[in-house]
């Protein structure tokens, strides 16, 4: 299977025209000593067989029912998402360089960022990350850029892949980063106030914690203001149809994964991650940003705007290295936004705390099963179990159901606990066969 | 047109929930509450559907029309690949990296571990990860596994050397790998600087960032001995795969001496670009920097079955969540899968023949700052055109109202009045000789009536905004 449109005479024109015998003296600029010494693959096939292959791989994956997040989340994606996001002028288009032939994702990704703005309540937003976890490490840089400072305090409730991203990304930078174990699987809490001094770039928390705790920052955001210093909050973006939003505790920048927002699993991508922040730290933003204008005849339109921030511009010491970011995921965050609405985003976070509400009843009803976070939840609650939690979740792994999240291999002490995820999209019968089933795995 | 905000009616909502089948949780704590919803627009699902379907209407792709944006690699993007992704779409990741949770993801990891073992193959290197989620994080991902060797070592690094000709995210995520970037400038044969190279190569390099092709569509002839040189002084050499595309089954970048390389899934392999993303950066090592890889990584198990290998010892450790951009992992395992060994050679060989066909067929019209055979694109100057007060840019216009994306204008930086053609192998010649007469008329329009390219666009929503004052107002989120 091949996509090329040459037919044997055209290629002879072609070769005529440049003035050469053959394709190969095309190539003959490229010494003997550097070709390549092997390219053994196998051959071509067409996109039957390649559909029934990847139909066989797909079919070596398990249907399981998901009560795991850890940043993923399996929510309802409304069917116009695909059919809008699937419209080729979106997907076959590059970033929009040239704004007279790109005023459809141009405009697509303004309305974008005000949706991040008025949902994170904060006044800027850039045109999305890669992920959440490296939106949080680009917040953390954010911070270092605009401080001056080189001392990062982290909650220990963050996403534990998202801190380990962090940790790469600051790896070889002059940077001290100082992470707080947190209490009660809820937050570091009253710990963090301690490591707040006036070296402190700033303070990287998340809400809803790793544990699936609800907090409120106001006062971390206050503490950290006083010493100069910023507060980088991670937020899961459903959570804000009903918890307070960064921007009303005072949060500096806020950050999160998208996912949740209208993209599928997809094996954990490609979703995207999101930034926005307080007006005056626009110019450290790393990545693309959208912004307003006019026209030659004063007429409304849009582009790419502050270039001069980033890397096809300043090079070296652009504010990122980020170049593609992932605007098609971004598109399909804005498509679910606008089909949810004002209430609508509202009624899906209600849906998610009431599922997990339930949830909660049914596990903590079964002997030995308590739920240990200090804060409420919101759509993720953490329970201790009277035995090994990784055990109990690959026993019930077998029985097609992924029970939560084990946290025994990132906190001390968390061998008997999971983190579990209910979604809107999780049924009644199915929280009724994942208590069933965790009881039999526990007690028979 | 309007925004979808001013087209919101307040208590319109487009998406309905499945009835509650559970009781209705406790109210939380009000200090954990939002004081108000937040302000997202509130429409049918038609109204939502309306605006989105005008919104791609001023927009182009490589579906609707011929995009040869220089070094972005607009090839046509295979509906076929498109269908594969779908097939994965259910597929929570987490379950991978619990205990008992591999024999349950068996399939996305068999198909992991293939697109690693034909990258290896298709790259000459030894190791492969497909977590990077673009080709810059690829890039920055490259680099910290650099640093991390040079760690192991002992060796005290401080520089990167880059040509002026390479992409700004290779300085830029070489300096966020915490190195310090000497820049080569390029040389009158079009390739970087060789003496210039020498002479800042020096113990403390830790690393070469090289194109090759290059930005200008040229073949560095040198590559081996720059390779060379590198490894003299322990330093490693990289290799930016942007233009990979050009010499597939030709060259292999860890023959020629490369330590690391990043493929952009989303340019050699035919991956959709989204409007800007998204893309998918794998990179390959040799064998010796393959501890330091990201985690997890994907294993072959001695009993023929995959899992995942989680361990941080030496490992860089993590630059994305999970596996990468998997569904654009998918596509383009597809695309390889169908190409095969010779569809990929093809691909090459096709799109460097478009490339030199435009450029014989434009260089009397347009000045060729680098008269050579090129790869897989190339680059003119409109420095011909200003002397009749034209500009790139106003060629580019006027191709947009002859219904063409333009090619890239102003890079790279070197050439002064860039117009960097990247035709790709999927265009036909008809397709080229209609676009060729497009630039010629463009270059006639320039002496005869220049004042037609400056007018240029006039068949668009839209013409020639306002940067300035978008930078200036920083309106980047409506408040209306």
């Amino acid at each position: 299977m091949d996509f090329t449109p040459h037919t044997p005479g055209q290629v002879r024109e072609m070769l005529d025209t440049i003035g050469v015998k053959s394709v190969a003296d095309l190539f003959a600029q490229i010494p003997p000593h550097l070709r390549a010494k092997s390219f053994d693959l196998p051959a071509g096939i067409s996109e039957f067989e390649m559909l029934d292959r990847l139909k066989g791989l797909a079919k070596q994956n398990a249907d399981v029912v998901p009560f795991v997040g850890g940043g993923f989340y399996d929510h309802l994606i409304p069917s116009a998402v695909d059919h809008l996001a699937g419209r080729s002028e979106f997907y076959t288009a590059y970033t929009p360089y040239q704004p007279e032939c790109s005023q459809g994702s141009l405009q697509a990704l303004f309305e974008y960022q005000t949706a991040i703005c008025r949902l994170t309540g904060l006044d800027v937003s850039n045109a999305s990350l890669y992920d959440g976890g490296t939106a949080l490490a680009e917040g953390a840089l954010m911070a270092i850029r605009i401080t001056g400072r080189q001392r990062l305090v982290i909650d220990g409730a963050v996403n534990p892949f998202h801190r380990a991203i962090v940790k790469t990304y600051l790896e070889n930078l002059p940077v001290e980063v100082v992470e707080v174990p947190p209490e009660d699987a809820s937050t570091a809490g009253g710990a963090l106030f301690g490591e707040i001094d006036d070296r402190c770039a700033a303070v990287l928390v998340s809400n809803p914690t790793f544990f699936g705790c609800a907090a409120d920052y106001t006062e971390l955001a206050a503490k950290i203001h006083e010493n100069g210093g910023l507060l980088v909050s991670s937020v899961y973006p459903v959570s804000l149809g009903l918890l307070k939003s960064p921007g009303e505790m005072g949060v500096d920048i806020a950050v999160g994964d998208g996912q949740s927002l209208g993209n599928p699993l997809s094996f954990g991508g490609p979703a995207f991650g999101f930034i926005a922040a307080k007006k005056a730290l626009i110019r450290n933003m790393p990545g693309r940003i959208v912004g307003e204008t006019v026209d030659r005849e004063n007429r409304r339109g849009f582009v790419l705007t502050l270039q001069a921030r980033e890397q096809h511009i300043k090079r070296h010491k652009a504010t990122s290295n980020i170049c593609s970011n992932q605007s098609l995921c971004a598109l399909r965050g804005l498509i679910h936004m606008s089909l949810l609405g004002k209430q609508g985003i509202v009624t899906l976070a209600q849906r998610n705390r009431d599922k997990a509400a339930y949830a909660l009843g049914a596990l903590t009803a079964i002997r030995g099963v308590t739920h240990i976070n200090r804060e409420p939840y919101f759509n993720e609650f953490t329970v201790r179990l009277p035995g090994r939690a990784d055990d109990a979740v690959a026993a019930l792994l077998r029985r097609g159901i992924a029970a939560g999240v084990p946290l025994g291999n990132w906190y001390p002490g968390g061998d008997k606990d999971i983190v579990v995820t209910v979604t809107e999209k999780r049924s009644k019968v199915e929280i009724d066969r994942l208590a069933k089933e965790l009881e039999s795995v526990l007690w028979s | 047109m309007e925004l979808i905000y001013e087209k919101s009616v307040p208590g319109r909502h487009g998406v309905a929930l499945p009835a509650n089948d559970v009781p209705p949780a406790p109210p939380l704590p009000a200090r954990l509450q939002r004081s108000g919803a937040a302000g997202l627009p509130e429409l049918s699902e038609l109204d939502v559907v309306r605006h989105f379907t005008t919104l791609s209407r001023r927009n182009v792709g490589v579906d609707g029309t011929f995009y040869p944006l220089g070094s972005c690699t607009m090839k046509y993007n295979p509906k076929s690949a498109e269908e594969a992704a779908k097939l994965f779409t259910p597929f929570h990741p987490m379950p991978a990296l619990l205990l008992g949770g591999e024999p349950l993801v068996q399939g996305s990891l068999a198909l992991l571990q293939h697109m690693d073992e034909l990258l290896q193959e298709i790259t000459g290197m030894d190791a492969v990860t497909c977590q990077p989620l673009a080709g810059a994080h690829g890039e920055m991902t490259g680099i910290m596994v650099i640093a991390a060797y040079h760690r192991a070592k002992g060796n005290k690094k401080k520089y990167v050397i880059v040509p002026d000709s390479s992409h700004g995210t290779n300085p830029a995520s070489a300096a966020m790998a915490g190195y310090e970037i000497v820049t080569i400038p390029t040389a009158p044969y079009g390739d970087m600087d060789l003496d210039a190279f020498k002479a800042a190569l020096s113990d403390e390099v830790a690393a070469v960032m090289m194109t090759c092709p290059n930005t200008l569509g040229l073949f560095n002839p040198h590559i081996k001995e720059i390779c060379d040189l590198a490894h003299g002084v322990d330093a490693l050499v990289y290799y930016d795969g942007a233009n990979l595309n050009a010499i597939l089954g030709h060259v292999r970048p860890g023959d020629v001496g490369f330590d690391v390389v990043h493929v952009n899934l989303h340019k050699t392999f035919g991956t959709p670009h989204g409007s800007g993303g998204p893309g998918s950066g794998p990179i390959g090592v040799k064998a010796a920097l393959a501890p330091f890889l990201p985690v997890p990584r994907v294993v072959k198990l001695d009993d023929g079955t995959f899992g995942v290998a989680d361990d941080t010892a030496r490992s860089i450790g993590r630059s994305a969540n999970f596996f990468g951009n998997f569904g654009v992992i998918v596509r383009a395992y597809a695309y390889i899968l169908m190409l095969g060994r010779e569809g990929l050679i093809e691909a090459s060989e096709l799109a460097v023949l478009n490339a030199n066909y435009v450029m014989s067929r434009l260089k009397d019209v347009y000045e060729l700052p680098y008269d050579q055979t090129c790869m897989h694109e190339c680059v003119f100057s409109a420095s011909r055109q200003m002397a009749h007060g034209v500009h790139a840019i106003d060629i580019a216009k006027f191709l947009i109202d002859r219904g063409y994306h333009p090619p890239t204008v102003y890079f790279p930086m070197i050439v002064k009045e860039a117009i960097m053609i990247e035709p790709t192998e999927t265009e036909s010649k008809e397709t080229l000789d209609a676009f060729i007469a497009v630039m010629r008329e463009a270059a006639d329009t320039a002496v005869t009536d220049p004042a037609a390219l400056l007018r240029a666009p006039v068949t668009t929503p839209v013409s020639r905004l306002d940067e300035t004052k978008a930078a200036r107002s920083q309106n980047v989120c409506f408040t209306g």
